[in-house]
């Protein structure tokens, strides 16, 4: 689910189905590497397609780095859920955590690709919604 | 397969100029432009690719860009890299796209 952080920006995927967080991040881990801290969460907390807090919660704690951690999701409540997510934080990583505008499967390989570059949070988010520019 | 015909004046930061062959199947599809972006962004050097000599030129550390130019296998990809370490960058991508990006 997640693995050891460098200085690289984590990448955070949020999906409401657990197959396809987990399916994206097979994509990075194959496509980019392991020089980015990653991990991925997907489902309500009764197994069912959905998002919960906690679980982005724990993903973001998995995939921190000093550098910060970027979060891709899919729909609707994955955004709302990451948000939320990212307020429970403490003020010093929240600034740290940013919610990208961008595909959760195209996005996180390109924030990825980004991140083991050793770009900056900002340069990692502009890159993954590239794709809605 | 490629010519190094690169402007080497005594300006480090002219342009140098270099193409090659895309040898491996799918072309500059997904996983090459991770590759070759990965390898751009270990250089200074501003690096660019394009599909004909003169352009239009695309920012090869740019993951998005460089899968929009959707590069077939058997296309040209021409280089133009300018920067300090411009000629050892050059030296880098061409042997990528050479290597078929590890997969040919």
């Amino acid at each position: 689910m997640s693995n050891s952080s460098f200085g690289n920006v984590g990448i955070v995927i949020v999906s409401h189905s657990p197959k396809i967080a987990e399916g994206a991040a097979d994509m990075v881990r194959q496509m980019v590497g392991n020089a980015v801290p990653l991990a991925w969460t997907g489902g309500d907390t009764d197994g069912g397609l959905g998002t919960n807090v906690a679980g982005i919660l724990e993903a973001i704690e998995a995939a921190w780095s000093p550098a910060g951690v970027a979060i891709l999701v899919d729909l609707g409540g994955a955004e709302t859920n990451s948000e939320m997510a990212v307020e429970m934080l403490a003020e010093d990583r929240r600034v740290r955590v940013v919610v990208c505008n961008a595909p959760v499967v195209e996005g996180a390989v390109i924030a990825a690709t980004e991140s083991s570059g050793g770009s900056s949070l900002a340069a990692v988010k502009r890159s993954a919604e590239e794709f809605y520019a | 397969m490629h010519d190094v015909n690169a402007s080497r004046a005594a300006n480090a930061f002219v342009p140098l100029t270099a193409s090659a062959i895309l040898v491996n199947a799918v072309g500059l599809h997904a996983r090459p432009s991770v590759k070759l972006t990965q390898c751009a962004k270990g250089f200074a050097a501003r690096i660019e690719l394009a599909l004909a000599p003169d352009g239009p030129w695309t920012d090869a550390k740019s993951p998005v860009k460089v899968m929009r130019v959707k590069a077939p296998q058997g296309a040209t990809l021409h280089f133009r890299v300018t920067g300090p370490d411009g000629n050892a960058a050059l030296a880098a991508v061409l042997a990528l796209v050479h290597d078929g990006f590890g997969e040919a």
